[in-house]
């Protein structure tokens, strides 16, 4: 195995550099980098084209500028990385540092949250074919994948944020959109559960009842402004969480995964209580919040391994999932709870430009809070396109498995529904998905040049688009480095879960 | 759980297709069943009559190149704007800023990104699945060198080597669309050649290389209709991929150029009007979405039609 993984990174390397020869030439062959220059009248033309010249070192072959370019990134393993500089002398390395900051966090969270909702929504309409949940997804996946994407974004911004916002500042839901909310949660609720039409009616005149119900209540506790939170309520969602992760993992009626799921939920609220008050929660830095996420992950594990029994891989895997969820939920409920101060901050929550609110004056929670805001719409555009095509491959391939004699030997002996889908379907049905999450990555970035430059975030993509539109390859280099290497850590560990998932593969 | 497990192997109860369940009286040829099972598929034929509709009328409305169609206005010319320039039974797009009628517009642009869209979709489909299919099959050092081809173009993100290309073609339709198309299909080839992989190991495949038949054959003969399903599903997002990327590098200035128009290029140079002139806005988009809403459908289709295992799951 580790000879195979040797070879991927080695190859992924050479394909590395092939492509960033090729990025090169075309850049350096796309245009006339003095075309501004030439249209110009000033006086001193000329003597702003022999600066240029030399700072571009135009008058060296392309290969000669490339290979200078590749010994300056090539410094990076020696401690002295260059990445060149723009044809105006600014050095881009530094550009690039801050600019990769906040695409990669954009690109992360937009990636994450499709491959969750993506692979759900394509497994729940694959088990529910040709029903009207399947159609209803069905059709909002084409629509998404078929929205252009700044058409969409003009949208987005006049519903999302402008619209939100003046909203936001009475805070109150009115009857119809209270009803709305309602019927889409109940009609969409009682055909996941699905059932004969009884069951549905019932399923869904109760969720409308509970939602309308709920709604009301938010309204007269002006909760969209001032929202409830603390210990109280984030035990409830963390023994919420453990219920639901047993029930799709290890199936409810395993008291021992039921109970080490819902110990790790409760251990974790308490320890959230404890550590309040000391400033790792109260006043935290990053480093101290990912030490308390990787703690948190290895207390759940050690759990599930002390309630495991004689199975103890499937009750671990139950209690880390419930861990990483718990810390979640932590994390959300602490945010609601600086949500109200945060609007006296600012009292506009979601702007239509920039990464980051300027002088925005908040400790880390609120900061964070600021972050997040700014990051709701762009993801929103990206993952959605990201879902739709998600969705349709595991749905396919879902179906492709379900179709397959060992599905039928499986329900054949008597095994529950919830086994045949999540141990003999979805574990089959992951090997196309991975290499669409990988590839998908990659699209991701892209559209993610154009999501910047509509949200009007200083991005990877705003370095690309203007060195591209002033041919100048030392910008156009970086962007291609850094979602190059992004795409080639995920290739990777594609790689690696296709061989783990698929031992015929293995080589 | 009973229903469920029903709704999984097969079609649940009124389905469109519950009669296949009984033996058939009249025996059909395999085309013939995958036409009867596309007639079936209600969405892909409403997206058929309308992609059917938009091609026919955005074609003769103004006419081919110097043939003229029905429509009496052409895209050059500005006429007398009526009140703002809204839509008006003389005008019902609208017009654009300076009177221009903005029917005409629409059906040129429609024109040039279903031609886009259509060429990028057939030349990507076929180097897609080819190199798919022979690294898939041979295995060893020509799947290891096609892939790392795969992976050179696959490692720079689509928009912007997309956007690069886009820029050397300089305007010209048919360079762009032989560019995009040299640049999206691998991820048709990696996913064909992971459903190779897979196949080829399976007996039916071992059993013709038992009696003989050639590389060439087996491939097209008997692992390639297995993959029609991965196939056609590409090809039509391919299809929609190639109008969304011709409309975003059209956005950010890499596209189609002037004097030609594409629903991408109508969009980009219109996006500001959204609250003064909206339906500059809602018409390219509209458009864009009815076309590549059509062409996902019509796929969808197709892949119930074509997939040899679909037999396989009526009981």
């Amino acid at each position: 195995m580790f000879t195979f993984i040797l070879r991927r990174t080695l190859a992924s390397v050479v394909v590395l550099l092939l492509s960033s020869v090729l990025m090169f030439w075309l850049t350096v062959h796309s245009g006339d980098p003095l075309a501004d220059l030439r249209g110009s009248n000033a006086d001193n033309v000329q003597q702003l084209m022999d600066a240029r010249s030399a700072t571009m070192n135009l008058d060296l072959e392309w290969y000669e500028r490339y290979w200078i370019w590749l010994d300056g990134v090539a410094g990076c393993f020696t401690g002295s990385c260059d990445f060149g500089v723009n044809r105006s002398g600014q050095d881009v390395l530094f550009m690039t540092g801050l600019a990769a900051q906040s695409t990669l966090r954009l690109v992360t969270a937009a990636t994450l949250i499709a491959i969750v909702v993506g692979v759900a929504l394509g497994i729940l309409t694959a088990i529910r074919q040709y029903s009207g949940f399947d159609y209803g997804v069905t059709f909002a996946a084409f629509l998404f994948f078929s929205l252009p994407v700044f058409w969409a974004a003009v949208l987005l911004k006049e519903f999302g944020a402008i619209r939100f916002n003046d909203w936001i500042a009475g805070g109150q839901l009115g009857p119809l959109m209270i009803i709305l909310v309602a019927a889409v949660a109940a009609v969409a609720l009682s055909a996941i559960l699905g059932g004969s039409t009884r069951r549905k009616l019932v399923t869904g005149g109760a969720t409308f009842a509970f939602v309308v119900g709920v709604l009301v209540l938010f309204n007269l506790l002006n909760w969209y402004r001032d929202p409830i939170s603390g210990p109280f309520m984030a035990l409830l969602a963390a023994c919420g969480a453990a219920v639901l992760v047993t029930a799709i993992v290890a199936g409810i009626r395993n008291r021992k995964a039921l109970y080490a799921a819902l110990t790790t939920a409760v251990v974790g609220i308490v320890a959230y209580v404890v550590l309040a008050y000391t400033p790792l929660l109260a006043d935290p830095s990053w480093p101290g919040l990912f030490g308390l996420f990787v703690v948190a992950i290895a207390v759940s594990l050690l759990i599930g391994r002390l309630w495991g029994g004689y199975n103890k891989k499937q009750v671990m895997l139950v209690t880390g999932v419930t861990g990483v969820l718990t810390s979640l939920v932590v994390v959300a409920d602490i945010l609601v709870g600086y949500w109200a101060s945060f609007l006296g901050l600012k009292s506009r929550p979601i702007s239509t430009i920039g990464s980051q609110t300027p002088n925005f004056t908040g400790d880390f929670w609120e900061r964070l809070i600021d972050y997040g805001t700014q990051l709701i719409l762009p993801t929103a555009l990206l993952a959605l396109v990201s879902i739709a095509t998600h969705s349709r491959f595991t749905r396919s391939s879902m179906l492709e498995v379900l179709n397959q004699d060992y599905v039928r030997t499986a329900r054949a002996k008597g095994l529950s529904e919830r086994e045949v889908v999540v141990k003999h379907a979805f574990r089959n049905s992951l090997i196309p998905i991975t290499t669409i999450v990988a590839f998908d990555f990659a699209a991701l970035i892209g559209g993610a040049v154009i999501t910047e430059t509509v949200f009007g975030w200083q991005g990877m993509g705003q370095l690309f688009i203007t060195g591209l539109r002033q041919v100048d390859p030392a910008p156009v280099m970086a962007f291609f480095l850094v979602t190059g290497t992004a795409v080639v850590v995920m290739n990777l560990l594609a790689d690696l879960a296709y061989a783990s998932l698929d031992p015929r593969i293995r080589r | 759980m009973s229903d469920t497990q029903q709704n999984a192997a097969g079609p649940g109860p009124g389905a469109a297709d519950v009669e296949e369940l009984l033996p058939e009286a009249k025996s059909y040829s395999a085309n013939q069943i995958v036409l009867r099972r596309f007639l079936r598929h209600r969405g892909a034929i409403v997206a058929m009559v309308v992609m059917a509709a938009v091609i026919v009328v955005s074609f003769t409305s103004i006419g081919i190149g110097s043939i003229p169609g029905w429509w009496d206005k052409d895209i050059a010319t500005a006429y007398d704007k009526i009140g703002d320039g809204g839509p008006t039974w003389e005008h019902p797009f609208g017009q654009d800023t300076i009177g221009k009628d903005y029917f005409a517009l629409t059906m040129r642009g429609t024109q040039i990104s279903l031609y886009i869209a259509f060429g990028v979709g057939i030349i990507s489909t076929l180097i897609g699945t080819l190199i798919g299919a022979i690294a898939g099959y041979f295995r060893g050092i020509v799947d290891s060198l096609l892939m790392r081809l795969t992976d050179v173009v696959i490692i720079i993100p689509l928009l912007a080597i997309a956007a690069v290309l886009g820029r050397m073609t300089e305007g010209s339709l048919n360079l762009l669309i032989l560019a995009l198309g040299a640049l999206v299909w691998t991820s048709l080839a990696r996913l064909v050649r992971g459903e190779v992989l897979s196949l080829r190991e399976r007996d039916f495949v071992m059993a013709a290389r038992a009696v003989g038949t050639s590389p060439g054959r087996i491939i097209v003969r008997h692992i390639l209709p297995n993959t029609v399903g991965v196939i056609t599903v590409s090809a039509t997002l391919t299809i929609a991929t190639a109008i969304l990327l011709e409309t975003g590098l059209s956005f950010l200035g890499f596209g189609v150029q002037k004097p030609d128009v594409s629903l991408g290029s109508l969009i980009s140079e219109y996006q500001g009007a959204f609250l003064t002139r909206p339906w500059l806005f809602w018409w390219p988009g509209l458009m864009i979405l009815a076309i590549a809403l059509s062409v996902n459908f019509i796929g969808d289709g197709l892949r119930d039609a074509f997939d040899p295992r679909q037999t396989s799951t009526k009981e």
